[in-house]
């Protein structure tokens, strides 16, 4: 079972070259739970990803793991509890699967310590989980997007990481494939307790999978809880400025949005 | 579970296997260049004397051909090679691109256009020219770093720039060439064209100590520029000090390439073939730091050995690399053409 951390971030703000993106957010990633970022495009979703990932900067506020502020964390200790899979990693030529997923290893090596078994059963695991065992031997340039984004996240698994960031891991997956690497994320919180953030598209999608939303417009944090609590469709007014209405997924339970548009009114739908 | 483990613990020790083999035959080969730079010259000595010789045995002849001009020209060539190599293939690696590289992007034409001003213009000592060499080097580096950084740091607008500043200090040589003094000239071919005659021991000690500290060095964060490759993102996520890394394999590369340029002149392509070269060889498992240092120095010796008596003139070693790199080079070009992507 993964361990309890306290990750907050208070009064954050971040953003490139003077330019705020994310302003004044303060809020805790509940641990052990799947937490969903959502918000229109350019909203600072993927800034508020990587800035608590510490790839970022923050200009103003302070996050902390544990009452540590993070930027006092050692690069590989850090990287032991926080892992994230960045939204376009690059692929090196001709790299194997096996071989890039072992590189998730690497925060538990030193210059004396090389590869161990403990490697060797975190790779196998990491594969089993999402299901990439079977094209270990392949190189990455043959594989479809859906199986190398599993691969992307087998090597964040590897990492063996008690918190997972991820930054829009189902963009331009077919819908079958955002299902399956959803269910397997889900697969991973379940038996694992990890602590799943990440930045999705889909708010329907959001919605069904996550614990906790995260609701952000214009860089500012407008709304957070259970998706039963948050979707609603004065938020989606104004978090997206689209009209809809809220029903219930009749699959999951969870909230669900409709869209109204200009053909499409509630009168004439029905 | 367990069949996923034999699987994988299968598959990493093939690609283990296959890099300690390889690397065991490159090192092999470096050997028997090494024993046949050091047989053939004007006069074929046997295997036995050149051992004798070794050994610190007095052969009449022999003794003076082997330590005075062979074993120098050896050494030149076998730690120029090995710097020439590894530097490049760090570079290529780091930037993730063959391009990328002290050849193209114009470092080692700044240290051959810093040698030729101080001997043209200044007509310095040896030493100076050495020393101005090495800092060529550099400032172009800073130079190119400099320029392509703007708003936002992009590869392909590094090597644009590397290859523009390239074009521009070879004008600067032909330049100089043209106002110099016809007596300077033969010292300032070499600058141009590698080679590695006359070489002589007490002017190696500088490159020898360079590879010998930095090759280390560059071992150590090794494993750091293989995460580099994925990019900047997943390298800090997996907890890697990314310019740190990037600022030591930097330097110590061009600190390497720079001497080597200042031992022996800038030998054409050796830097570029090298890491691709590795590559093939011994797969991309592991960080080839080791394997193409030793293409490198197999690189720089058999055209040494090729150019010195394969053909009825001699050639210096940097003309036969140069044979032997440009249609690389343009078979890359044309594929980066198709890709589309720089």
């Amino acid at each position: 079972m993964k361990r309890t951390h306290v990750y907050e971030a208070t009064h954050l703000a971040a953003g490139y070259e003077n330019q705020m993106i994310i302003e004044d957010v303060s809020l805790t990633i509940p641990s052990h739970q799947i937490s969903i970022i959502i918000g229109a495009n350019g909203c600072g979703k993927s800034t508020l990803l990587k800035t608590m990932a510490r790839l970022i900067k923050p200009l103003a506020g302070q996050i902390t793991l544990n009452g540590t502020p993070i930027q006092k964390i050692p690069p590989k200790p850090f990287a032991k509890i926080l892992g994230l899979l960045p939204q376009s990693p690059i692929v090196p030529e001709g790299i194997t699967v096996v071989d890039l997923i072992g590189r998730g290893r690497f925060p538990h090596h030193t210059f004396w310590k090389g590869w161990t078994t403990e490697d060797d059963e975190a790779v196998a695991e990491a594969m089993e989980i999402m299901g990439v065992t079977e094209f270990a031997h392949r190189s990455i340039d043959e594989l479809s997007g859906g199986q190398r984004q599993r691969v992307w996240i087998a090597m964040a698994l590897a990492q063996q990481t008690d918190i997972l960031f991820l930054d829009e891991p189902t963009t331009y997956l077919d819908i079958t494939y955002q299902i399956e690497i959803l269910d397997r994320l889900t697969d991973l919180n379940k038996k694992y307790g990890t602590t799943i953030v990440m930045v999705l598209h889909d708010i329907n999608l959001s919605a069904r999978y996550a614990d906790h939303l995260f609701a952000l417009h214009k860089g500012k944090l407008v709304a957070e809880g259970a998706p039963s609590e948050v979707i609603t469709s004065s938020l989606i007014q104004q978090i997206f400025d689209l009209q809809c209405i809220v029903v219930e997924d009749p699959i999951a339970k969870s909230p669900a949005i409709v869209p109204i548009g200009k053909y499409h009114q509630v009168d004439s739908a029905r | 579970m367990n069949k996923t483990m034999n699987f994988i613990v299968d598959l990493r020790m093939r690609h283990r296997k296959q890099f300690l083999s390889m690397t065991f035959i490159l090192s092999l080969i470096v050997c028997m260049l090494s024993v046949a730079m050091l047989m053939i010259g004007n006069t074929i000595y046997p295997v036995s004397d050149v051992v004798r010789v070794l050994m610190g045995e007095d052969i009449k002849g022999a003794t003076f051909a082997i330590e005075t001009i062979r074993l120098p020209r050896l050494f030149a060539g076998l730690f120029a090679g090995f710097a020439f190599g590894a530097g490049g293939y760090v570079f290529q690696t780091m930037l993730r691109n063959p391009l990328a590289n002290p050849n193209v992007i114009g470092i080692t034409a700044g240290s051959s256009a810093a040698a030729v001003f101080c001997i043209i213009v200044w007509q310095a000592s040896n030493t100076v020219v050495s020393i101005a060499s090495i800092v060529g080097g550099l400032a172009t580096v800073l130079l190119i770093f400099g320029l392509a950084k703007g708003a936002s740091f992009s590869i392909g607008r590094l090597i644009l720039i590397g290859i523009g500043i390239q074009a521009m200090l070879s004008a600067v040589i032909s330049y100089l060439m043209l106002i110099g003094n016809t007596h300077d000239i033969p010292t300032a071919m070499r600058w141009i064209s590698g080679s590695l005659n006359g070489a002589k021991m007490s002017n190696l000690s500088p490159l020898l100590f360079t590879v010998i500290l930095f090759v280390p060095i560059m071992m150590y964060f090794g494993k750091g520029l293989k995460i580099l490759e994925l990019g900047e993102q997943a390298a800090l996520s997996l907890g890697v000090h990314t310019n740190r890394t990037r600022l030591v394999l930097i330097v110590s590369a061009v600190m390497m390439i720079a001497v080597a340029t200042a031992t022996t002149g800038p030998i054409a392509f050796v830097a570029f073939l090298s890491g691709p070269i590795a590559n093939r060889f011994v797969g991309t498992s592991y960080s080839n730091i080791i394997p193409s240092g030793l293409v490198g120095a197999i690189l720089v010796l058999g055209a040494d050995l090729i150019g010195q008596y394969a053909f009825a003139v001699r050639y210096p070693v940097g003309v036969i690399t140069g044979i032997v790199g440009a249609p690389y080079l343009i078979y890359l070009l044309i594929r980066i053409n198709r890709k589309g992507k720089l």
